[in-house]
C-alpha cells in the first residue's frame, strides 16, 4: 500500500517533559496519514498516553515540532483548538465521562458541542448506543454503570461524530473478548469510511484481528522506529481469513452506525 | 448554538454541567440583601432629589409682614395680597388663616383653655407661588415690588431657608451613591467568588468539554446562566424586601408631619428606577461571571 500524498499528523523530534523531571518522550518523528489503522503499543511507563495527550491536543510538547491536518500545532492559537478537537475522537483510558449526564447525553455531547440540531440527534446517539449494547442503559448515569459500560459509552461518544482521526488509549481494556472484537469493527467500519484511526493497547490478539494495521512501539520514552510504523504482521500474499465473529458481533449484520452524521 | 441544550436541561431531563441553582447555596442570599440595600439607598436618594427639586420648581415663596401693631399688620398684608394677586408671574398667593397659624403655634405656646395667642404680635403669612423657580433675582424684585404697599414686608424664599438641609440632602445622596458604588462592588465580588467556585468543582467537566471541542463561549455561557438565574432569584427577594422597608420608613416618615418630607414622594418614574435594580444586578452578575470564567479558561489549554 503506498502512502497518501498528504499526512494528517506529522511529529519531528518532539520532546515532552512534565515539570523539571526527566523527559517523557524524547526525540519522536513520526507520519500518520489519512485512513490508515495504527496501534501504539509498549510496556507501561512507555509513554504511550503522553504521546496520545500530544495527539488530541490535551498537551503541548516541550520541544520539536507536529504539525496537524497540516498546520502547525505548536503555534495554533487557542481559539483555533475547538476547530481542531471537533475533528479528533477520544477514548481516554479513564473514561473521563460527565458524570451528571446521562449515558444518551455523553455520547451526544460532541454533537451539542459542534452545533448539531437536537431533532438530528436522537437517533444516531441511539443507533449508536444499540451497537455498542446500551439500548436499555440510555438514562443510566455513569456511577451506574460497569467499567465495560462506561468504556463503551466512551467509545460511542468518541465516533459519534465520525471524527477524521480517532484516538483510544486502551479502548477494549475493560470489555470481554467478544464486545473487544465488536468495538474494534466498529473502528475499523470508522477507518475504512476514511477516519484514520490510533489505538494504544498492550493486546497483541487485539492488534492481530486488524491486518493491515501499523503499529507504532515505544520503549521508555522513545519510537522504537524512529522513521515510522512498523508493519505488523508482515505484509500478506494471500487474503487475510475472514475474521470469526461472535454471536454479539454478527447481531448487527449491515455493520455499524456510522452513516448518521453527515461530514 | 443554545447552550441550554449543551449543558442545561436536555429534554432527557438530565441536570447541566453546573448544579442548578438552589437558594441553599449562599450565592441568591448575598444578592438579595445587596439587592435591598441598593433600594433603600437608591430610594433615599430619590426621595431627597426629589425634595430638593419639588422645593426648588415650586417656586414657594413666603410673604411675613412683621408689625406688632394688628390693624397696621392686617391692612398691609390685605395690600400685599392685593399686589401679589395682581402679578403675572404668581401662580397663587394666599393669607394663611389665623387659625393655620395658631395650629402651627401650638406645639411651642401650649393651648390651656382660656388661652389665646391671638393677641400676640405674630407677623401675618401669605403663601406665595410664582410661575416656575424663585431664584434670588426674582426674590429680590417682588421684595422691592410689596415694599411699597407693605413697608414692613419680608419676602423669603423657602429653597433658600433649606439650604442647610439642602446641603445635608446633597451629603446623604452623596452618601447613597458611595453605596450604592460599594454594593455593586460587593455583588461583583460574591459572583468573582461563586464563579471561582465552581470552576474548581466543575474543572474536569471543563476539560472534558474542552477536549471534545468546547468553545470558551460556550463554557462561559453555562456559568453566565447559572449565575443569570441565582441573581434573579436573589433580585426579586432582595427587591421586595426593599420595598417593603420604604414603604414602613415612609409611613415612619410621614407621621413626623413635616412638609418637606412629606412632599417628597416617589413618583412613577423613581418606582422604574428601584425596579430596574435587580436587572441591573443580573447584568452585572451575567457580565461578572463571564469575564471572571474567560480568564480563568484562557489559562487552561
Amino acid at each position: 500500500m503506498s502512502e497518501p500524498d498528504a499526512e494528517i499528523v506529522q511529529f519531528d523530534n518532539v520532546g515532552l517533559r512534565y515539570g523539571t523531571g526527566k523527559e517523557a518522550l524524547t526525540d519522536i518523528s513520526f507520519t500518520l496519514y489519512p485512513g490508515r489503522f495504527y496501534f501504539l503499543t509498549g510496556a507501561s511507563g512507555a509513554g504511550k498516553t503522553s504521546l496520545l495527550k500530544l495527539l488530541y491536543l490535551a498537551q503541548r510538547p516541550s520541544r520539536g515540532l507536529i504539525r496537524m491536518f497540516g498546520t502547525d500545532a505548536i503555534t495554533l492559537p487557542r481559539e483555533r483548538l475547538p476547530g481542531f478537537r471537533r475533528r479528533l475522537g477520544v477514548v481516554f483510558q479513564d473514561f473521563r465521562l460527565v458524570q451528571h449526564l446521562s449515558a444518551f447525553d455523553n455520547v451526544a455531547l460532541p454533537l451539542r458541542v459542534a452545533g448539531v440540531a437536537e431533532r438530528e440527534i436522537t437517533k444516531p446517539v441511539d443507533e449508536m448506543l444499540d451497537w455498542v449494547g446500551l439500548a436499555d442503559r440510555r438514562h443510566a448515569r455513569p456511577a451506574t454503570l460497569s467499567g465495560g459500560e462506561q468504556q463503551r459509552v466512551a467509545i460511542a461518544r468518541a465516533v459519534i461524530a465520525r471524527p477524521d482521526m480517532l484516538v483510544a488509549d486502551e479502548p477494549t481494556g475493560n470489555v470481554d473478548p467478544d464486545m473487544a472484537l465488536k468495538l474494534l469493527r466498529l473502528f475499523e467500519s470508522l477507518n475504512r469510511l476514511g477516519t484514520t484511526v490510533v489505538v494504544a493497547t498492550h493486546d497483541v490478539h487485539l492488534i492481530q484481528k486488524v491486518p493491515d494495521s501499523l503499529i507504532m512501539r515505544l520503549d521508555k520514552g522513545r519510537l522504537s522506529d524512529p522513521t515510522g510504523a512498523l508493519r505488523y504482521p508482515p505484509r500478506r500474499t494471500t487474503p487475510a481469513p475472514e475474521p470469526v465473529l461472535s454471536a454479539a458481533a454478527r447481531a448487527t449484520p449491515d455493520g455499524p452506525p456510522l452513516g448518521f452524521v453527515a461530514k | 448554538m443554545n447552550a441550554a441544550a449543551l449543558f442545561g436541561r436536555s429534554r432527557e431531563g438530565e441536570p447541566g454541567l453546573l448544579p442548578d441553582p438552589r437558594l441553599g447555596s449562599p450565592m441568591p442570599w448575598v444578592i438579595a440583601i445587596v439587592i435591598a440595600l441598593t433600594v433603600i439607598a437608591a430610594a433615599s436618594g430619590l426621595r431627597n432629589a426629589g425634595a430638593r427639586a419639588s422645593a426648588d420648581l415650586n417656586g414657594g415663596i413666603t410673604v411675613q409682614i412683621v408689625s406688632a401693631a394688628p390693624d397696621a399688620r392686617n391692612r398691609q398684608a390685605d395690600a400685599a395680597l392685593g399686589m401679589l394677586t395682581r402679578l403675572s408671574d404668581v401662580a397663587s398667593a394666599r393669607r394663611v388663616e389665623q387659625d393655620q397659624l395658631n395650629t402651627l403655634l401650638e406645639p411651642w405656646l401650649g393651648t390651656r383653655p382660656g388661652d389665646t395667642i391671638d393677641d400676640l404680635p405674630i407677623p401675618a403669612l401669605i403663601d406665595v407661588r410664582l410661575r416656575g423657580s424663585a431664584t434670588p433675582d426674582r426674590v429680590k424684585a417682588l421684595q422691592a415690588a410689596i415694599a411699597g404697599v407693605a413697608p414692613a414686608a419680608r419676602v423669603d424664599a423657602e429653597a433658600a431657608w433649606l439650604t442647610p438641609v439642602f446641603r445635608a440632602i446633597a451629603t446623604l445622596q452623596w452618601l447613597a451613591g458611595g453605596l450604592i458604588a460599594l454594593l455593586a462592588m460587593a455583588t461583583i465580588a460574591a459572583v468573582v467568588l461563586a464563579a471561582r467556585n465552581a470552576l474548581v468543582n466543575q474543572r474536569e467537566t471543563i476539560e472534558i468539554v474542552h477536549m471534545l471541542g468546547g468553545t470558551d463561549a460556550q463554557i462561559a455561557r453555562v456559568f453566565q446562566r447559572t449565575a443569570a438565574m441565582e441573581a434573579a432569584a436573589g433580585g426579586t427577594i432582595g427587591l421586595i424586601a426593599g420595598v417593603v422597608a420604604i414603604v414602613v420608613l415612609s409611613e415612619q416618615f410621614s407621621a413626623l408631619g413635616s412638609g418637606m418630607v412629606a412632599g417628597a414622594v416617589l413618583n412613577w418614574f423613581d418606582w422604574v428606577m428601584i425596579a430596574a435594580i435587580p436587572l441591573v444586578g443580573v447584568g452585572l452578575a451575567v457580565l461578572t461571571a463571564r469575564l471572571t470564567v474567560l480568564s480563568a479558561l484562557r489559562r487552561m489549554l
